[in-house]
């Protein structure tokens, strides 16, 4: 598998304090690659900085590189709007727009100029069938987002990101807030889009880093502290650290 | 003393007060309706004023005051509006965004007399419109501007930030997720801000007397050079300046004024509690 | 990629001056440049409103002698343009409105807020709106027609149009003001003090009053800063109940005669006289003196709530 993304020396400042300390690793094409350790480790900081949500915060300072196909992800001619449709992220709260849930999933699309309506209603439909909503809300397709449960918004939040087709999903701990049944059903998806799309996920337990991970990196305070193939580290960590957070003796 | 006695009389004096200060404005809003409905008919409303406005209506009063809101509106709205967007959504943390809000405290502080002054060195003589509407709306507005944009941004920044987050990660820029998400969502907020900035526009005197007001107008005005005739000034006028004006015709004045300006104002106040029970955040 | 976007892209990042790299579409980055003007506007206005007033007030200082400026005479149709009685009128008028004003506003603030029952906040709040509301021509016509011959009645004065008519209507004006402020500012004491109180045995009252208020007293004074601000900006309900006489108000009752404010005599005489005249320019500088007052005022009102702000005390 060819590296889709390569984090490379990556130092991170916020205020003059570093969030991440000198990371570099490759996330695999095609594959679901987990971000896990302890709350602070730096692991969404490092999520947000691929597709450039950090933008946003004044404040901080970059050191290193991120390539997306071996270009520069903060280049000159990046063009930032272009950037975030191609890598997609979904929050740890489902966040629907104040909108209809045909509008929260085209959303994306009428930014990018798309305007056919037929267009639009069969992506609509491949999205939300991709995050295993479709049969739940086809019939209600005009009814406001609000109303859906915790674990449909979710998935209404994933469908929205699939439907600009990009080429990265970044999740931010996904399930966090959902009950068990949900939560199979949005890891049940991640495995089905795996097949087409590069998958970052942050879990919210070892447990679902362990049941998703194709490739894990460990963060600890933000340093990556060991990146390996999923099999390899959860059972046989080469780190002290790694195996102290994975055999539960801190975190 | 005993303390609960004395709790008891405290508590009393409070609410005493709070009579003191209560039923003055009841009484206020009491007389006027009471003094002025007699004279308030149909023909007091859309006649025009005969006999020295002793007689007549007092219909191009009502009408000038509308045409002065409704220019007010025309530069307040879009400025107000595009100034809080900026303030709210792209405006850092720095010595600039310091001064542009102390110059909004200053604009909002500025007595309504001084910015007639203003008015009439500015539109009126230097700019040459003469006693207009155009010299009159463009004062309002410089005055009702702070309220607009006060209110607009507090309305703009209400809305959650998470939908901003939400719009940039999908691609939006930031005008893209202001025009679609956060500006559809704070309209509410916007609105009634701009009916209260409005509604003081209508009732104020000092900022139209030197710049637009006239007191007598045998037709009604017909273009924007032209001068109006406003219900504050009439009233002001006809109050102290002309002898012999029946007082109900006072009353019956003062009582349209404060009606308009009093139905704005439950106006704003219903919109702003309906669009807060629908809100979706 | 063409120069003309590469250009763009470098007066966006010299206007924000950030290190982001960003390129708008021609129709955005035109929108965006308007909201960025409009959002500057405020400071032109606020200079521009300045630099009229100076120019047009300037002149006076050329015109006649600081003496006469600052004398105790002001009756322009006989060149005397002494400043000092209408200064004084409206120094009288919003501090004896402020002593009328604060006491009351405070005392209903706390009635609302710690006395009365939760439902009368939606019965009172509504109504003391209902006095924001009222625009000034209208109070100053019930002041003159009905409460100017009262106060003369019961007061057995000669005219009911004196400084003290002109202060209860302004004390009136800004209760609202007062009230709100007071309010948050009650509101902002932490739950803690009362509940320390409340549990060495104090009664509800002797906390308020000897906890929460003296606690709450800085938003207090910010209260009184803006209703000064509003009280010494009033014009037409002032003008419509002092009777108008520029006197110098140097003994006690001076209270019960007319007097005249800086804001009405602008009102007032701006009709009459010529553009150019040395009167007219007296008038802008008397604008002037306004314009500086209330924006002081404002500041350090609005210093103190921001302040507090950052500090976290008010809500």
């Amino acid at each position: 598998m060819e590296a889709k993304i390569n984090i490379q020396d990556v130092t991170y400042t916020y205020n003059d304090k570093p969030a991440l300390k000198d990371v570099s690793l490759d996330v695999p094409a095609h594959a679901i690659t987990v971000f896990f350790g302890p709350a602070g480790g730096g692991k969404t900081t490092l999520l947000r900085l691929i597709n450039r949500l950090n933008d946003l915060v004044e404040g901080t300072r970059l050191d290193g590189r991120i390539l997306l196909n071996g270009k520069d992800v903060y280049g000159q001619e990046v063009h930032v709007p272009d950037l975030r449709r191609r890598v997609g992220m979904v929050f740890a709260l489902p966040l629907p727009l104040p909108m209809t849930i045909r509008e929260n999933v085209i959303y994306g699309l009428r930014l990018a100029g798309v305007r056919d309506g037929s267009k639009l209603a069969e992506i609509t439909e491949r999205s939300l069938t991709q995050a295993a909503l479709w049969d739940e809300v086809k019939d209600r397709l005009d009814n406001p987002a609000t109303a859906l449960s915790g674990g449909q918004q979710q998935r209404l939040c994933i469908a929205r990101s699939l439907a600009l087709e990009p080429e990265v999903l970044l999740l931010d701990e996904p399930t966090s807030g959902l009950d068990p049944i949900s939560t199979a059903k949005v890891e049940q998806s991640l495995f089905e889009l795996r097949e087409s799309y590069t998958i970052i996920i942050v879990p919210h337990s070892i447990q679902q880093a362990a049941r998703l991970a194709d490739r894990a990196a460990f963060f600890l305070m933000g340093e990556m502290v060991e990146c390996r193939d999923g099999d390899d580290i959860f059972t046989q960590p080469r780190d002290r650290r790694t195996e102290d957070y994975v055999t539960g003796r801190f975190g | 003393m005993n303390r609960h006695l004395s709790q008891r009389i405290g508590f009393g004096f409070t609410a005493l007060v709070t009579l003191v200060v209560v039923a003055p404005i009841l009484l206020v809003v009491g007389i006027i309706v009471v003094r002025g409905i007699g004279t308030v008919n149909w023909e007091f409303l859309t006649a025009m004023p005969r006999d020295g406005m002793k007689a007549g209506g007092i219909f191009p009063a009502i009408v000038g005051t509308l045409i002065l809101t409704v220019g007010t509106a025309l530069v307040a709205i879009p400025i107000g509006i595009g100034g809080a967007i900026y303030l709210s959504e792209y405006a850092r943390d720095n010595w600039l965004t310091r001064a542009i809000r102390l110059a909004i405290v200053n604009l909002a502080g500025i007595p309504s007399v001084v910015y007639g002054l203003f008015g009439v060195a500015l539109f009126v003589i230097f700019l040459q419109f003469g006693t207009s509407i155009v010299a009159g709306s463009l004062t309002l507005a410089l005055m009702t501007l702070p309220i607009v944009i006060s209110t607009a941004e507090e309305a703009l920044r209400v809305v959650p930030v998470e939908f901003r987050t939400v719009s940039a990660s999908l691609g939006g820029t930031t005008w893209q997720g202001v025009r679609r998400v956060v500006l559809p969502q704070a309209l509410p907020g916007i609105i009634t801000g701009v009916i209260l900035g409005l509604l003081r526009a209508a009732g104020e005197t000092a900022p139209i007397l030197f710049t637009v007001a006239a007191f007598y107008l045998p037709r009604l005005p017909s273009s924007p050079l032209d001068q109006t005739m406003a219900l504050p000034y009439h009233l002001y006028v006809i109050s102290t300046q002309v002898p012999g004006m029946p007082i109900g015709v006072q009353y019956g004045t003062a009582l349209v004024l404060l009606a308009l300006v009093l139905s704005m104002n439950i106006v704003a106040t219903i919109i702003r509690s309906y669009f807060r029970r629908r809100r979706q955040w | 990629m063409n120069v003309r976007v590469a250009g763009v892209e470098r007066i966006v990042k010299r206007l924000s001056g950030l290190r982001r790299v960003r390129r708008a579409g021609g129709s955005e980055f035109a929108i965006e440049t308007l909201i960025r003007v409009l959002g500057f506007s405020t400071i032109g206005f606020v200079l521009l409103i300045f630099l009229f007033l100076l120019r047009e007030g300037i002149p006076v200082f050329f015109e006649t002698t600081l003496d006469n400026l600052f004398g105790q005479q002001w009756y322009p149709t006989f060149d005397l343009l002494g400043t000092l009685p209408i200064l004084l009128g409206s120094m009288l008028v919003t501090v004896t409105a402020i002593a009328i004003a604060l006491p009351l506003g405070v005392l209903t603030a706390v009635f609302i807020r710690e006395v009365a029952p939760e439902w009368t906040r939606d019965v009172l709040k509504p109504i003391i709106e209902v006095l924001a509301g009222i625009p000034s021509v209208v109070l100053g016509f019930f002041g003159m027609t009905v409460l100017a011959p009262f106060l003369r009645e019961s007061l057995g004065i000669p005219t009911g149009l004196t400084a003290f008519t002109g202060a209860l209507l302004l004390a009136y004006m800004a209760l609202p003001t007062i009230i709100s402020v007071a309010e948050d500012a009650l509101d902002a004491v932490p739950k803690g003090y009362r509940d320390a109180a409340l549990a060495m045995g104090a009664t509800e009252w002797q906390t308020i009053w000897r906890v929460v208020l003296p606690a709450a007293r800085s938003g207090v004074v910010t209260a009184v800063m803006l209703g000064m601000g509003r009280a010494i900006g009033e014009t037409m309900a002032v003008m419509m109940v002092t009777g108008n006489a520029a006197r110098m108000p140097l003994s006690l009752d001076s209270l019960f005669r007319p007097i005249r404010t800086m804001t009405a005599t602008i009102a007032a005489e701006m009709g009459e006289v010529a553009q150019g005249s040395v009167h007219y320019h007296a008038l802008f500088g008397v604008g002037i003196i306004l314009f500086v007052l209330t924006f002081g005022i404002n500041l350090m009102a609005a210093s103190a709530i921001l302040k507090k702000r950052r500090r976290g005390g008010l809500r």
